[in-house]
């Protein structure tokens, strides 16, 4: 199985890709911003439709539409996060948008637009050449090396923004950038998992992690691994089964994983702002 | 056929109700837009619109799960839809009381494996690509005097059922704790109100497709309620103006022969976008 170069391909961008959003999940669970990620993870979608009828590469606009869908949730600032009418508002027209470009993109090519459509939706992990895989494997690097290393005051600030600020925390620039950096996952996942199934990666992975422990960073390092577990499972499950999809495959094991989590015992938010102190 | 729009709305008219296929298209959209606009009224008022999105999500293993097992599709969107719905009344249960952390990982998770199950589905079934935009994204070409039928029998248990516990329901959905205190069953309440969710998600992914169900059950009652704060007439408001998007997006859709789910989204977002620049202004 390991001889065969497109699993290797999946194999690094997607261990890679898992550990970035297991990380990123953990706070987007902690910050209760589940369905910024998902509305993220749709843009993705257009973007990468808007890429195919435009003729530019796909992921092109797949960050380009991501990161300025999370630049745009930013400057909403806390409106953002708390009224997810406007979220939902405007991601259904986003994805309106998205099925526009489908038919022009239906228009201009004879043929294929079902693919690049189903592909930007549901991901083709084995699909990957070398190039694509080693770029999305470095920039999954580069997403990892930033969010750790705004982690600490994240954590801050997403426990006890009140306090955060008041030492003086950037609050308004670190989630700004958080939302950034999701939106960046969103667009390299979507390459992997596809953009409806990212929140598998997301939501899963950091719901169980903060379901088993109140150590931020013990939990840190559950998200990223129960991410990473997700999708070697799920590569090797779909390479055994050939019927099962990859995405499904990564995104199913994910969910088992959470389910398994609600068989431990509830921790308590207490317990986190505990150990912060 | 070959559609062009006249000064004359006489003539447009005979055009649009010409093929018996636009006729159905009108009454399920019709249907479809006053369950999606009552149901939708609560949605946002409980600000449930993630939960929301998550369940009409559902249709989608839905609909390729009864195609690989041969059932009716309508089957599928509707056990799928109340499995989705008790899935997260059970989710939030088990993580104790209502953290809105746990919640939101519940209900994302319950919407990405909704859809790994649906493309795990589709790819057993070895479907075709083109339905599967058509099932993500609506159609109104294919709606059958049967799928009418149904709609209006699911609008009518569902009008039923929120005649019944509106009352009760609005008394927890805007102070939950002076509803407990007052012997309102607040959590039956909440799962009854699901379950009625999926149901009439279920009917809407029909026609709108499951991504964009979102633009009739959300935007009409959120532009609504950003306009009055009467609640009667923003209820009466949010039926009325989810009518009128469901009509416009369809005759535009017809002439224009743009994808039906671009033209519902962009009348509902520039309703909504129209609704909050005006409250902004009345400040």
């Amino acid at each position: 199985m390991f001889a065969l170069p497109f699993v290797r391909n999946a194999l690094l961008a997607g261990s890679l890709i898992a550990i970035a959003s297991g990380l990123l999940g953990y706070f987007i669970v902690l910050r209760a911003q589940v369905f910024a990620g998902d509305a993220l993870s749709h843009v993705a979608f257009t973007g990468a439709l808007a890429a195919a009828a435009a003729g530019v590469d796909l992921r092109i606009g797949l960050f380009a539409a991501t990161v300025l869908m999370a630049l745009l949730f930013a400057a909403l600032g806390e409106r953002a996060r708390a009224d997810d009418v406007s979220v939902g508002v405007a991601f259904a027209w986003i994805l309106g948008l998205g099925v526009l470009f489908l038919d022009l993109f239906n228009a201009s090519s004879s043929g294929s637009s079902g693919i690049v459509g189903a592909r930007a939706l549901f991901g083709s992990i084995f699909g990957l050449s070398t190039g694509e895989a080693t770029l999305a494997a470095a920039i999954a690097v580069v997403l990892i090396a930033a969010i750790l290393a705004i982690a600490r005051p994240l954590l801050f600030v997403s426990l006890d923004p009140a306090v955060a600020i008041a030492r003086g925390v950037p609050a308004r620039l670190l989630g700004s950038v958080f939302l950034v950096l999701v939106g960046a996952d969103a667009a390299e996942a979507t390459q992997a998992v596809g953009a409806l199934l990212l929140l598998g990666l997301l939501a899963a992975p950091a719901g169980a992690a903060h379901r088993l422990t109140a150590n931020p960073y013990l939990g840190m390092a559950l998200a990223a691994g129960l991410a990473l577990a997700s999708v070697w499972i799920g590569i090797a499950l779909s390479y055994q089964i050939a019927a099962l999809p990859p995405s499904s495959a990564i995104v199913l094991v994910a969910g088992g994983f959470y389910l398994l989590a609600f068989a431990a015992p509830p921790r308590r938010v207490a317990g986190v702002l505990r150990w912060m102190r | 056929m070959n559609p062009s729009f006249s000064a004359n709305p006489l003539t447009d008219l005979h055009q649009l109700l010409q093929y018996p296929f636009m006729v159905n298209a009108l009454e399920a959209g019709t249907i479809v837009a006053v369950i999606a606009a009552l149901v939708g009224w609560f949605v946002v008022l409980r600000r449930e619109s993630f939960v929301c999105h998550t369940l009409s999500v559902m249709s989608f293993p839905g609909a390729s799960g009864a195609a690989l097992a041969g059932l009716p599709l309508a089957s599928g969107y509707f056990v799928f839809a109340v499995g989705g719905a008790l899935a997260i009344a059970f989710g939030s249960r088990v993580s104790g009381r209502r953290s809105a952390m746990q919640e939101s990982a519940v209900v994302g998770t319950v919407g990405a494996v909704a859809l790994g199950l649906g493309f795990l589905f589709l790819s057993l079934y070895g479907g075709i690509l083109e339905s599967v935009e058509t099932l993500l994204f609506g159609s109104f070409v294919g709606i059958t005097r049967g799928q009418v039928e149904t709609l209006f029998i699911v609008a009518l248990l569902a009008g039923a059922v929120l005649a019944t516990v509106g009352r009760p329901l609005f008394y927890a959905s805007v102070d939950e704790q002076a509803a407990r205190a007052d012997g309102v069953p607040v959590r039956a309440l909440s799962i009854v109100f699901l379950v009625l969710l999926g149901m009439a998600v279920a009917a809407i992914a029909q026609i709108v497709g499951v991504l964009l169900t979102f633009a009739l059950l959300v935007a009409p009652a959120a532009t609504a309620q950003l306009l009055t704060d009467r609640l009667r007439l923003s209820l009466a408001l949010a039926v009325a103006l989810a009518v009128l998007e469901t009509w416009a997006a369809l005759t535009l859709s017809y002439f224009t022969n743009e994808a039906l789910g671009f033209c519902v989204t962009t009348i509902a977002l520039v309703l909504y976008a129209c609704a909050r620049a005006s409250r902004e202004l009345r400040r």
